[in-house]
């Protein structure tokens, strides 16, 4: 029965996610501003001149490394280099993504490789606990709940970076330095994710609970049956944000991993 | 907010909470209890001996000029990289909103810096400003502009001030976005028939109203110039020439790690921590109270 009705519930919901997104993306390729349309041509002049020189402002970079990737090194350190790309992308690539370039050993393939399993690992670890803790946090009274709860919320103010001296104490102590253990595990705890599910399941009716317990569903079957299909939606977003973040770190691979094999794509660029 | 149905088990809510207590104990209180105890002490470099010396480590480290030059640094350096992202960002918010073509090409473009690391930014924007190889400091050399980031330290603080901005644009950009298209559209045609022109109605109705956006992004601008920004610094600086860019973030990791002075370090830890704190409960105080207007 339990099984019946989260199966609806769901339906129901990603029937209405899906409408919502679909508006989402029709609102984000069309112009918001519909229903006010004056004329005025130097605004709208304006408007686009502003928005080309942002855009042009803002891809240059990437465009002239870009360009840079398609040349021999010679020509890069011809200043001014042109700004057309040359013919040499793919011999380029190859050797950057297999042997690796100046001292460093890796190629940024196996470096590439590492950031994936990092960031993997940080953002799925990241959704299991806080999914859990959450749902702990929300559908359960227990002595010391709150407490729990301040607790995690807490390490919001603490980012890695004002505490990595201690920080790598401890995972020096634990002897995880140099694994992959060490570089993802302290990264895994999230208040972000905690609070953001906490938010999502105050949201989730309480009739769906009430129903689950009268067909006699315990606590685990109701977390597996409804409460994370209904999150799905939130899980997506979290893990996009979550595996930027994993993949984005920089400080603290740097510190916890020696050998430059080990290092991550982030801190291998230089 | 409170559930009104509740489960009821003596020892599940413990089992499913004990994970992430564990991590978020292990190597987060742990170690900043350790900073805290360590910033009283005194330790050699080789980690011998060590000597309690109460609050000495703070005191020697608001008298050092180096110290204060830092967080005068810190201070100038998040200052324009807030004030600089966030107007650029609300410039280019305001005008992709009201764009009637081409404003979902507009967004796309420009929101995917995001997508780039810090590192990487770093890095990019040193290629290009580099006063050997850099294409737009070749550029700026044959307009007659005196350049050298390696040297020169607000040429070093311009080129890291620029990169931040670079990577952090995409995020404002995407909240004032939301905050734009959230003002309702009926405040706007009643202005515009009372005939106010499109700069009074930005200036007394559309800005105003995005007052609580605005202040969310300033405290997170800050926290992320104050502590995102490292791997930049690392990266196209290195916090020199000197110690023009070496932010407060910076220094904690060059004077723990490279020069070992491990009580100093983690009294600039604690520094650290209550300035986020501070900025934390300042952020929820005004949030709490501005955001439904």
């Amino acid at each position: 029965m339990s099984a019946i009705s989260s199966g609806s519930v769901s339906g129901g919901g990603e029937r209405s996610r899906a409408h919502v997104s679909a508006t989402a993306w029709k609102r984000w390729w069309r112009p918001a501003g519909e229903g006010l349309v004056e004329n005025r041509p130097f605004l709208d002049f304006l408007t686009h001149a502003v928005l080309i020189l942002g855009v042009a402002v803002i891809a240059f970079p990437v465009y002239v490394t870009f360009v840079a990737s398609t040349v021999t090194a010679e020509d890069v350190l011809a200043a001014p280099m042109s700004l057309i790309p040359g013919p040499h992308l793919v011999d380029n690539y190859r050797e950057a993504l297999l042997r690796g370039a100046g001292n460093s050993a890796a190629g940024a393939g196996k470096m590439m490789f590492n950031s994936l399993v990092t960031a993997l690992v940080i953002a799925i670890g990241k959704i299991a606990i806080s999914l859990l803790s959450a749902f702990a946090v929300v559908y359960f009274r227990f002595p010391g709940r709150m407490f729990c709860f301040w607790m995690i919320f807490v390490t919001l103010m603490l980012p890695v970076e004002v505490r990595i001296l201690p920080t790598y104490k401890v995972i020096s102590d634990l002897a995880m330095l140099d694994t992959y253990t060490g570089l993802t595990l302290p990264l895994i705890a999230s208040a972000t994710a905690t609070f953001l599910f906490r938010q999502f399941f105050l949201t989730i009716p309480d009739e769906l609970a009430e129903a689950a317990r009268i067909d006699g569903a315990g606590p685990m079957r109701f977390f597996w049956d409804v409460v994370v299909p209904m999150s799905k939606t939130s899980m997506a977003a979290l893990f996009v944000i979550q595996f930027i973040y994993g993949w984005n770190q920089y400080l603290w691979p740097l510190i916890v991993t020696t050998p430059a094999a080990a290092r991550r794509r982030s801190s291998g660029t230089w | 907010m409170e559930k009104r149905v509740v489960f009821r088990s003596p020892w599940l809510p413990y089992l499913l909470v004990a994970p992430q207590l564990a991590i978020t104990i292990v190597f987060f209180f742990w170690p900043a209890s350790q900073a805290l105890l360590q910033s009283l002490q005194q330790q050699d470099p080789f980690g011998i001996s060590v000597e309690f010396v109460g609050l000495d480590n703070f005191r020697a480290l608001f008298t050092d000029e180096h110290y204060l030059a830092s967080f005068k640094v810190t201070t100038i350096f998040s200052v324009l990289v807030a004030t600089i992202g966030m107007s650029v960002s609300l410039l280019l918010a305001v005008f992709a909103d009201r764009a009637l073509r081409f404003s979902g090409i507009y967004k796309t473009l420009l929101i995917w810096p995001y997508a780039v690391a810090h590192a990487v930014a770093g890095v990019l924007w040193l290629f290009l400003f580099n006063p050997t190889l850099g294409i737009v400091a070749h550029w700026m050399r044959r307009a007659g502009i005196d350049w050298d980031p390696v040297l020169n330290g607000n040429d070093a603080m311009t080129l890291v001030v620029v990169a931040a901005v670079w990577n952090q644009i995409s995020y404002n950009f995407l909240f004032f976005l939301a905050g734009l298209q959230s003002i309702p559209k009926s405040l706007i045609e009643a202005a515009a028939i009372d005939g106010a022109g499109p700069g009074r109605r930005f200036w007394t109705i559309v800005l105003p109203l995005l007052s609580p956006t605005t202040f969310f992004l300033l405290v997170v601008n800050v926290v992320y110039a104050f502590f995102n920004t490292f791997a930049i610094i690392d990266t196209a600086t290195s916090g020199g020439p000197g110690q023009a860019t070496e932010i407060l973030v910076y220094k904690v990791y060059k004077d723990g790690f490279k020069a070992l002075d491990l009580g100093s370090s983690a009294a600039q830890s604690v520094v650290l921590m209550a300035i986020v704190i501070g900025l934390t409960i300042v952020q929820f105080r005004y949030i709490e109270r501005k955001v439904q207007y």
